[in-house]
């Protein structure tokens, strides 16, 4: 090397990896800097993938902006690290060094244990049965997509975030689809049952066929070998539902190996410290698949806030122009939020700027929630509902502290939400205030 | 001779009201447009009289415009010039020669001890064409020096480097504002009309009446967010990110015109990538506005036939200005919202000639005509009028705030005219500490400015009633501001002012005193340029009610140029006749709140003060309705830290301390408290601002810092 360009290489292409770099480009810090990138597309927004199953975008419209400066390796895997000769070996045989390595791996759909399911999620997974496909990358919506006709009748396996999305993403192609969850109300995660109904709801009127507490317990498959596809599923209660595709949204899990197998610690997610650094102070790792104070975050906001913090971190090693104040992660608070957006009133290519014909979002559904939405006995619990606009509010707070909420419908507080969840305090007043103002309005 | 009126203008903003101006003592036989008036006597405030033929206001006219004649008092202004005792330190006057004269040998002793570039010179956007030109010339042609900037770099800098990124070309408003009625939808971005330019703020109203709607975006519930049928709240610094918002919104509801897209604009894809990333809950968590309220601003942006974007100080002083009005111009773009009738992007331009000021050469970069300094076909041009060689123009040289900054340092004299950044500058006391380090400051000024009070001479100038002179409103429009009254004795033009140090510093010729020979010159120096003022006369600005710019000369043989009231409805202003599209990213402010300083600051204006207060603090009717300076904050912040209505509370930034009065409102965010900037002293808010500067324009972010806040003791 000739150049005295610190060497940074990202293993992940995805929403913490490409935000990273973004930043690091942003702050001056993007030469030298090398990602490898698994998936064999340009980044994109993963985000965005229920809209380009639903049809709502082309692939190429939610590619994410490439800044110049670093190298990208597409379609290429990191197999091992190389700790001792600080590089990082690659399924082509590559081996590239790092002077910062940044592990940005994310995680992968979890396979639920189904009697005819065999293999394992994500890419280059070929014995799922022919149908069978779970819902987390380009590929898996590539391959989805063309398969998400109307009257085509689908299985969703999993009521949580993920699932609903899949759900409504095929309902909207004009797939029949079921969604099958385990749990007594749909996204139990983050809803209580009265939130959960109303989602519910929603669902079926966009004609999705919703049944909880069903447990989907086998694949009924047809054929053997590379030849055998999927003709529905059979639930716990031994009932039979046929179906053309069958989509198992059961969770993600933190892509651990290449850490494991370097001898990083690992526990969910692969540890670090408020630094965001391993137990290898030249190896870092944000966003789903490192675990930071004990907690996964698995959200795209915390993978956004780790890789701000730690692109500061490496444009400025000295900390603050030299001052040794290095920013430090103390973790985040984000709400989960959820829009479902109905179909649109009208389609087509651009609207006429000069008619008012209405494009637009057609029948939309806005849900937000975060901490623990049921209330304990000591408690206390405050909500509005409101069943003529279909709107459902809900905070909950102990010892004066903001502990869960939940906004359905009328989402006009979720600014002052945030920020008291944010930030921590006790809310000041009464906190009814929480559910009817906005950043302090009238 | 008939004692009459005289056709005029406000000194004030950038709309540039017409007015007719009358000696107050004499009873008024007519009106006369022409030059045959008969002058007040010299003093005398004259009495401001409805002008309603002027379209701009149609008569109307703020507080401080009708009690602007009160600054002509001789009670509230200099009326001789003032020179430093070398002995006591005071200032004290002086005859006009000594003065000249001692302004000439401190500028020429600087430039041959330290060299040229040690010689500043400083300029304002209240200044007229023919002073702003005038002043770009004194200092690219007599001093030689690239050390010159003015104070439109605070006002307007951020939206014109983003219009000139997108549409080749720099004008405040493509559109006259009488456009804004028929308009279908208008985004107000961080303007507060109400309080700024309290007659435009008709023109949103009858927006309303015609079935149009207004969205306003702004952190605080102001007077003229009350009046939107949609007000978006953004936390401060992230109008960038709202922008965004609704880009990817339109994106993922289908309204992109992909015909205007594909016939009028290049870079889309890049731009449709970055605001992809920019997903709305994302927005939501950044901006703090619900998800739904930014689909409904979309779609009265959308759903309307024709919508427009305007923008003023909110969003384009951020050290991320240039890229935050890049945004709002993507989203235009996309929507097929630029180059037709009705639509498009405007930036509300603040100070009077703060259009005006930028394109004749007082800014470091720039040749009259809105020419480039580096561009060797301009620099030929312009110094051919001038009669120098091209060779002997300097070079660009530094922005407002890092002039202001090299002061006592690289640049060690001064003249400055027409601006008082020790109240208007970021981090004013820096500014101030910088400006006392000079070796010398020259200060051309109506009154004693707390600028001017720190010079070793202050030169006493006329001002708008007393002298002749053009303005460029925020239209694009070239107004007349004529003659009323003459000046008191003592006090000289600043062209009179340039004529007499050019001609000690080697110029005899070439600076002339009376304005229409300097505009006849203005306009040979901008044949050509972007801003073309040509085909411009003073007859056809009277004749004409304005004219608006490009207007080029076409010779005595073809009909006159009409003048371009309207821009880019064929083409944009680029090389290949397309909008660009930039791809901009959101990116957090220079200084966000954290645990030591918590709370946003936001700064900004009240309705009857203007800029740094150093004419309407000396009007009685204008400090009685807005009598000091105030910190609004919301109940919460006001209980947390225990100040009541009125209390003294201090406000500390990492540059700063200020104290103010307590005014409790829900109108402002519980994290944010917003001050206005027109005092000086303890009260000056721009103690507390952060300097830090947007890359591309140089504008400081007065906008947005960070603060904490405790109750003060009560003086």
């Amino acid at each position: 090397m000739t150049s005295t360009t610190s060497r940074t290489v990202v293993v992940g292409g995805g929403t913490a990896g490409v935000r990273l770099v973004d930043r690091l480009a942003a702050l001056g810090a993007a030469d030298g800097v090398t990602v490898i990138g698994e998936e064999p597309h340009p980044p994109y927004n993963r985000l965005l993938l229920d809209g380009v199953l639903a049809g709502r975008y082309p692939p190429e419209v939610v590619e994410l902006p490439r800044p110049d400066g670093p190298a990208y390796l597409s379609g290429v895997r990191a197999v091992r690290i190389d700790r001792d000769d600080a590089a990082v070996v690659c399924d082509n045989g590559d081996r590239v060094p790092y002077d910062t390595l940044v592990l940005a791996t994310g995680s992968s759909a979890v396979l639920p244990p189904l009697r005819g399911l065999s293999g394992t999620a994500g890419p280059g997974s070929p014995r799922l049965p022919e149908g069978v496909r779970t819902f987390r990358t380009m590929d898996d919506c590539l391959a989805l997509a063309p398969r998400a006709r109307p009257g085509v009748r689908a299985v969703v396996v999993g009521g949580g975030l993920l699932g609903v999305c899949a759900a409504r993403a095929l309902a909207s192609r004009g797939v029949r689809v079921v969604l099958a969850h385990r749990g007594g109300h749909l996204m139990d995660r983050h809803l209580d049952p009265r939130a959960a109904a109303l989602l519910r709801a929603h669902l079926e009127s966009l004609g999705v066929e919703v049944r909880t507490g069903c447990r989907v317990r086998g694949l009924l498959v047809r054929g053997s070998g590379e030849g055998r596809a999927v003709e529905g599923v059979e639930t716990a209660d031994g009932s039979r539902t046929e179906a053309d595709l069958v989509v198992p949204a059961c969770g993600v899990r933190p892509r651990t190996g290449l850490a494991a197998a370097a001898g990083l610690t690992v526990r969910r997610g692969i540890v670090v410290d408020d630094g965001l650094r391993t137990d290898d102070p030249r190896i870092h790792a944000i966003g789903d698949c490192a675990e930071h104070r004990g907690t996964v975050h698995g959200l795209a906001g915390p993978a956004h806030d780790q890789a701000d913090l730690l692109a500061r971190r490496l444009a400025d090693p000295g900390g603050a122009g030299g001052t040794g104040r290095v920013p430090l992660y103390r973790g985040s608070r984000v709400l989960t939020r959820l829009t479902l957006t109905g179909p649109r009133t009208g389609t087509g290519p651009a609207p006429n700027p000069f008619s008012a014909a209405g494009e637009g979002a057609g029948d939309v559904f806005d849900l937000a929630a975060f901490g623990e939405v049921a209330a304990g006995p000591e408690d206390h619990e405050l909500l509005l509902s409101d069943a003529t606009r279909g709107s459902y509010r809900k905070v909950v707070l102990r010892d004066g502290r903001l502990v869960g909420g939940i906004l359905l419908g009328d989402l006009a507080a979720v600014g002052t939400l945030a920020r008291a969840w944010e930030g921590g305090e006790p809310p000041p007043g009464h906190p009814i205030h929480l559910l009817t103002t906005d950043g302090g309005h009238r | 001779m008939s004692t009459t009126t005289v056709d005029t203008h406000c000194p004030y903003c950038a709309l540039q009201c017409g007015m007719r101006l009358a000696p107050k003592s004499a009873p008024r036989a007519g009106h006369a447009p022409a030059d045959a008036v008969a002058e007040a006597p010299a003093g005398a405030p004259a009495e401001v009289v409805e002008r309603p033929d002027f379209p701009v206001n149609r008569g109307a006219l703020c507080s401080k415009g009708r009690t602007a004649p009160a600054v002509l008092s001789r009670a509230v202004r200099l009326t001789g010039p003032l020179v430093r005792d070398a002995a006591s330190g005071e200032l004290v006057p002086a005859g006009w020669d000594e003065a000249l004269d001692r302004t000439a040998a401190g500028l020429a002793r600087t430039a041959e001890v330290h060299g040229r570039a040690a010689v500043g010179v400083f300029g304002g956007g209240g200044l007229t064409n023919e002073k702003a030109y005038l002043l770009g010339k004194f200092a690219r042609a007599v001093l030689r020096t690239p050390s010159i900037d003015y104070n439109g770099r605070f006002c307007m800098s951020s939206a014109a480097a983003a219009h000139q990124r997108a549409f080749g070309l720099d004008r405040g408003l493509p559109f006259p504002l009488e456009d804004v009625p028929r308009s279908g939808c208008v985004v107000l971005v961080g303007s507060n009309p109400a309080e700024t330019m309290p007659p435009a703020l008709r023109y949103f109203t009858e927006l309303r009446e015609n079935g149009g709607t207004l969205v306003v975006v702004d952190p605080r519930r102001t007077r003229t967010a009350e009046q939107a049928d949609l007000h978006l709240r953004p936390r401060p610094g992230t109008d960038l990110a709202l922008a965004l918002g609704m880009l990817h919104l339109v994106v993922a509801e289908g309204r992109v015109d992909e015909a205007f897209v594909a016939g009028r604009t290049t870079g889309w894809p890049q731009a449709r990538a970055a605001a992809m990333a920019h997903w709305p809950e994302l927005v939501e968590r950044i901006t703090g506005v619900p998800v739904p309220q930014l689909r409904e601003a979309v779609r009265m942006f959308c759903d309307a036939p024709s919508s427009m974007v305007l923008t003023a100080r909110g969003p384009e002083q951020q050290a991320k200005g240039t890229d935050t009005v890049g945004a709002w111009i993507n989203l235009c773009l996309a929507t097929g919202r630029a180059g037709r009738p009705y639509s498009g992007y405007g930036c509300l331009t603040g100070q009077g000639n703060g259009q005006g000021g930028r394109e004749h050469g007082q800014k470091a970069d720039q040749l009259p005509g809105y020419r480039r300094l580096d561009d060797p076909a301009a620099r030929a041009h312009v110094a051919a009028v001038w009669g120098v060689d091209p060779g002997d123009l300097p070079g660009p040289g530094r922005s407002a705030y890092e002039l202001l900054d090299s002061l006592g340092r690289e640049v060690r004299a001064l003249f400055l005219s027409g601006s008082n950044p020790v109240v208007s500058a970021p981090d004013a006391a820096r500014v101030t500490g910088r400006i006392a380090s000079l070796d010398f400051l020259a200060v051309a000024d109506v009154v004693l400015s707390e600028t001017a009070a720190m010079a070793d001479v202050v030169l006493p100038v006329a001002q708008w009633a007393e002298e002749t002179g053009t303005m460029t409103n925020l239209e694009g429009r070239v107004i007349l501001r004529r003659r009323a009254v003459a000046p008191p004795p003592g006090v000289r033009t600043d062209l009179q002012v340039l004529n007499g140090l050019a001609a000690r510093l080697g110029w005899e010729e070439g600076f002339p005193v009376d304005p229409e020979e300097v505009f006849e010159e203005l306009r040979r120096a901008s044949a050509g340029g972007p801003a073309d003022y040509s085909g411009i006369t003073y007859r056809r600005i009277a004749e004409e009610q304005g004219v608006f710019w490009p207007c080029p000369e076409t010779g005595g043989a073809s009909a006159p140029h009409p003048g371009t009231p309207r821009l880019f409805l064929d083409r944009f202003a680029t090389p290949d006749g397309r909008a660009r599209f930039v791809p901009v990213s959101h990116r957090p402010s220079a200084e966000e709140p954290d645990a030591e300083y918590p709370v946003f600051l936001t700064t900004g204006r009240v309705s009857a003060q203007y800029q740094s207060g150093a004419q309407t603090r000396r009007v009685d009717e204008l400090n009685a309705a807005a009598p000091g300076p105030f910190v609004q904050l919301h109940p919460q912040l006001a209980e947390r830290i225990g100040v009541a209505e009125g209390d003294p509370v201090a406000v500390t930034s990492r540059r700063g301390r200020a104290v103010a009065p307590a005014r409790i409102s829900r109108d402002v965010r519980p994290d944010t408290v917003f001050m206005p900037f027109h005092w000086a002293g303890e009260g000056c808010a721009n103690t507390l601002t952060n300097p830090a500067l947007d890359p591309v324009s140089r504008m400081p972010e007065f906008k947005v810092c960070a603060v904490r806040l405790e109750p003060a003791a009560r003086a």
